[in-house]
């Protein structure tokens, strides 16, 4: 049997156009996708598990589902505050009942976007962000710069699918219409193809983004080198940018992540801004997993944040560095925690872990990662989009629904977990007299 | 379940029911004339309050890409104004860009029942009805966006008006949308290079096809697929001065068609379409003339788009307009341009009473609705571009009122006393034609009259019951009783007592349906596959959305006639 348009559950790109061949209910080949889309197909019983997996008295057994989700709701109601986290690689039915249990149990929430875009949501919030669609790249757009990512490697297919090569309605010779400046620290793969490439010095992106603003609003610049990069150049560069048709500006942890942060961001945001009274500009961030951006924008419609909400006074919050997973890990802030589909063991800073891994935990992960090594119960569930349908986002925020390829009848979804921990939640009656009063 | 709503003062405009005394029979969720059976009935006491079908917002920007993304920009409209969770009942926050669960309640607490998110574009229709799916209570329709889209261009272009009405059809079922919505015709596409449209026959760059073409064909396409509701309409030019010329020549297009049923075209948001003079500093109200060029033509209706003083979101797709708006505030901006269809944006307002321009809006906004027939216009704030949703209170107050008007316009600039005529109005409303501006003419305008806005026997029970005296009151009584209904009722279920959200349950979602040959089908479909294969940047395949985003879905089907445009 040959499934098409199946949308790849990798990162932000969401390509839609995979044809899989599935041969009694084994997934035979993958076409269209690239080696990382392609390897979640073909490697996806790789680091599995039937049954859920609980630790008690010091020891890991297998037990069945209805029990490790019935110790699942005991601890969460047992314990005073719990964190939630992950959410960037579920779905957004998903990762609604995720905010609805955080809710109802007065905890915090947070998804992987506060160790991954969150200063570049934190900017958004400062100065806006003039963004358009990738489809909106592939028909206009003559000038793509990438600053601080290398999509060759990260996103494969962003520049073939979606800026660089395609033909679009106004640059039908492709890539021969198009200009590609990289900005990184390093010669990247994506940098030796670029019609332009400036390296620039580690953690100076600030100063080199108010260099090409100070050029723009009319001001000399005096020094002859910025940031590591030459005068001339940064001149030549920003009249590139303000001579485009329609150019856009995409940026990564490179630029996220460096010295300023949000800081950079908000520059590099009114940068794009100041350009559009030149000419069409936009900007976009690279989102690394395939629904972090849903994430966001599920967060942002139930609780009105995208990121870092905190509902211990029963009412949404959000004050990132003081409810982000991070902070109230590494402040003892929590005294339980449910991990939905993310591996914070394995990328958290050290203080964070560390008071993770001395308070008992749930995973719900389709895959056995080092997070579900240290939980006190471990839930494997289907992976999305591949044994089981659901909605993501992709990096422009368009939704797609992604398919479902082969069958798994013996693991539940993420949505089916997370529900029933929310229906044994509020069905106890104790739990909702305890704590709100009606 | 029966429910007796008993001695209640009831206004239904669509029945002619003008503050009779009588009483409201509910059972299995319908309006019933008599009970089957006597046993187990609900007995509630309206003496001496109001009866009134639920509330109709016919234009309100409450779920969808560019609410959330304004959610997203603006945590700081989020701070103050949070719901804390009680019992089933959710949390929530956010004043003018509140979350789906609080927007449900917020509604009902205002006795609303209906509410049509207007700007749907088709690429990402399913975050619009992933997010109403969300919104508890009121019954709900999303417009879909068509004034930017490239086949329309096409298909406009070459005449081809059957295979136009084909396309949108289509694209209302694929995305579950309710009527055709226009935004700045052909602005948006000229956004996507950094321009815009500056008058009706513009051409739009690069498509050789005028924004009057657009509103042109796609009225044409309406009437040949006979939706319920006209197109609707957000022209070009909003908000700039001197305006309302490019609004009456909007308008007399709609003069050709004719339509025995329903209104051929309905401007939205005129108050933002009515401004004379040249500059900012010579800006001046032109209702007279708006609304007298409106009550020339039977076939078009409006909504006002009232503004009020204080704190808000824009949010719109028309995208030059925002960054225009934003380069006036200095104030964060936010745009997403979306392939072959719209150009959305996001920017915060705070409109002041000492600035002159806000306090002129503020004018026309009332002298629109007070010079207007009220079968003929809605009451909307366009929210949250006037002013948040929840008050609407103030409004009725306002036309209920000329002390309550008074007494703000002592506090305003100056200038609206010589730029708008509003101090010359003395016209006051009586709880009859509030309950056509709020209840019967959107559900007529709309073509929903079977479904909502009026209390027929056999329409589901949404009713909501305030606690006013309508013989002697003061408008803090009317923005008290219309802020907190005494009982809103949906589907027979009582969801708000004495202001105060009680229960939770999902309305309606409202869809159409046109039925097209599969004859003409086939043949826009190899187009369909070209400009997906060449222009989109998902596959067709992926781009039609199930029910199963929609909360009990109700599809309108219409048979289309390709000698329904009847030309005059």
């Amino acid at each position: 049997m040959i499934v098409t348009d199946v949308v790849c559950p990798f990162c932000g790109c969401l390509c839609d156009d995979l044809v899989i061949e599935v041969d009694n209910n084994e997934i035979k080949t993958v076409r269209n996708a690239c080696r990382l889309g392609a390897s979640k197909f073909l490697k996806h019983k790789k680091n599995r598990k039937k049954k859920p997996i609980i630790k008690e008295n010091g020891e890991k057994k297998e037990v069945d589902f209805d029990y490790a989700i019935d110790k699942a709701v005991k601890l969460l109601k047992n314990s005073t505050r719990c964190l939630l986290y992950g959410f960037s690689s579920t779905s957004n039915e998903a990762i609604e009942y995720g905010v609805k249990i955080a809710e109802l149990l007065r905890g915090y929430i947070d998804n992987t976007s506060t160790v991954c875009h969150g200063p570049s949501v934190v900017s958004y919030q400062t100065v806006g962000y003039p963004s358009c669609t990738l489809g909106d790249v592939k028909n206009r757009a003559d000038l793509i710069i990438y600053w601080g990512c290398n999509p060759l490697n990260a996103h494969p297919r962003h520049l073939s699918r979606y800026t660089l090569y395609p033909r679009g309605l106004f640059t039908e010779r492709g890539f021969l219409d198009r200009k590609l400046i990289v900005i990184d620290v390093r010669e990247t793969d994506t940098a030796k193809i670029a019609t332009k490439f400036l390296r620039i010095e580690p953690n100076k992106d600030y100063e080199l983004v108010s260099a090409m603003r100070s050029i723009l609003n009319g001001l000399d610049i005096q020094q002859d080198t910025i940031a590591g990069i030459k005068r001339d150049e940064i001149y030549e560069i920003v009249d590139m940018m303000k001579s485009c048709r329609y150019g856009v500006l995409f940026f990564g942890m490179g630029l996220t992540q460096t010295y300023g942060r949000d800081r950079t961001i908000d520059n590099a945001i009114s940068l794009v801004i100041d350009l559009n009274r030149y000419t069409k500009f936009s900007i976009m961030m690279m989102r690394g997993h395939y629904n972090v951006t849903g994430s966001n924008q599920v967060f942002a419609w139930l609780s009105g944040f995208p990121y870092a909400v905190d509902f211990t006074r029963g009412y949404p919050r959000y004050n990132p560095g003081e409810t982000s997973a991070v902070d109230v890990l590494s402040n003892k802030e929590v005294d339980s925690a449910l991990i939905i589909a993310a591996d914070p063991v394995s990328n958290f800073p050290k203080e964070a872990i560390r008071h993770l891994l001395s308070i008992p935990y749930i995973n719900v992960d389709p895959f056995y990662n080092l997070s579900s090594k240290y939980a006190k119960i471990y839930i494997p569930t289907k992976i999305v989009g591949v044994e089981v349908e659901g909605t993501a986002y992709r990096m422009d925020n368009i939704p797609i629904r992604l398919r479902k390829v082969i069958e798994n009848e013996d693991l539940p979804s993420d949505e089916e977990v997370l529900k029933e921990i929310y229906e044994r939640l509020i069905e106890d009656e104790i739990v909702i007299k305890e704590r709100y009063s009606i | 379940m029966r429910l007796l709503l008993k001695n209640g003062i009831v206004f239904d405009p669509l029945n002619n029911i003008k503050g009779e005394k009588m009483d409201i029979l509910i059972e299995n969720g319908k309006v019933v004339e008599k009970f089957s059976n006597e046993r187990d009935v609900k007995i509630i006491d309206c003496t001496n309050k109001i009866v009134m079908p639920g509330g109709v917002d016919i234009h309100t920007h409450i779920a969808g890409g560019k609410v959330n993304a304004g959610r997203i920009m603006r945590p700081e409209d989020h701070v103050y104004f949070v719901k804390e969770r009680e019992g089933i009942i959710h949390s929530g926050s956010g004043y003018s860009l509140p979350t789906t669960w609080l927007t449900g309640y917020l509604y009902a607490k205002m006795g609303y029942t209906f509410a049509a998110t207007p700007a749907m574009p088709p690429l990402s229709a399913r975050h619009t009805h992933e997010e109403l799916k969300s919104i508890p209570i009121v019954d709900k329709a999303a417009y879909t966006l068509f004034g930017n889209n490239w086949f329309v261009f096409k298909y406009i272009r070459e005449k081809d008006y059957k295979k136009l009405a084909a396309f949108v059809s289509f694209i209302l079922k694929s995305v579950k949308g309710f009527a055709i919505k226009l935004v700045n015709p052909g602005g948006d596409e000229a956004w996507a290079w950094g321009g815009n449209v500056k008058s009706l026959d513009d051409i739009v760059p690069n498509f050789d096809i005028t924004p009057r073409d657009i509103i042109d064909g796609l009225i044409k396409a309406n009437e040949i697929l006979n939706l319920p509701h006209s197109i609707h309409l957000h022209t070009i030019n909003l908000g700039r001065p001197g305006n309302y010329i490019d609004t009456i020549e909007t308008i007399r297009i709609a003069g050709k068609y004719s339509n025995e049923k329903r209104q051929v075209m309905h401007v939205t948001h005129i108050q933002f379409h009515s401004y004379g003079g040249k500059t900012w500093k010579d800006f001046e109200s032109k209702s007279e003339e708006i609304v007298k060029e409106l009550h020339k033509y039977r076939n078009v209706t409006f909504d006002v788009g009232f503004v009020l003083f204080g704190e808000t979101t824009t949010m719109t797709a028309d995208g030059p307009m925002e960054y225009y708006l934003s380069r006036l505030t200095g104030l964060k901006w936010q745009n997403l341009g979306i392939e072959l269809e719209t150009s959305p944006g996001v920017t915060p307002i705070i409109y002041r009473k000492k600035s002159p321009v806000h306090s002129i809006q503020f004018a026309i906004g009332l002298e629109l609705a007070l010079l207007s027939d009220p079968w003929k216009y809605c009451l909307t704030t366009d929210h949250p571009n006037g002013a948040p949703f929840i008050r609407y209170p103030e409004i009725i107050a306002m036309l209920m009122s000329k002390k309550y008007r008074e007494e703000i316009i002592k506090e305003v600039n100056p200038a609206i006393k010589r730029r708008a005529i509003i101090e010359s109005i003395d016209r006051e409303y009586d709880f009859y034609e509030i309950a056509i501006i709020t209840r019967s003419a959107p559900a007529k305008i709309l073509g929903m009259e079977k479904f909502i806005g009026s209390l027929n026997i056999g329409n589901d029970a949404n009713i909501s019951v305030y606690e006013i005296n309508p013989e002697k009151y003061t408008y803090e009584d009317i923005i008290k009783a219309f802020s907190n209904s005494y009982l809103t009722i949906k589907n027979g279920r009582v969801v708000v007592k004495k202001g105060k959200v009680i229960d939770e349950i999902y309305g309606k979602t409202f869809y159409v349906a046109p039925k097209i040959d599969d004859d003409i089908m086939r043949e826009i479909y190899s187009d369909l596959s070209y400009y997906f294969k060449r222009f989109y940047s998902v596959n067709l395949a992926n781009y039609p959305l199930d029910t199963i985003y929609l909360t009990n879905p109700v599809e309108i089907k219409t048979i289309p006639k390709l000698e329904r445009i009847v030309m005059k």
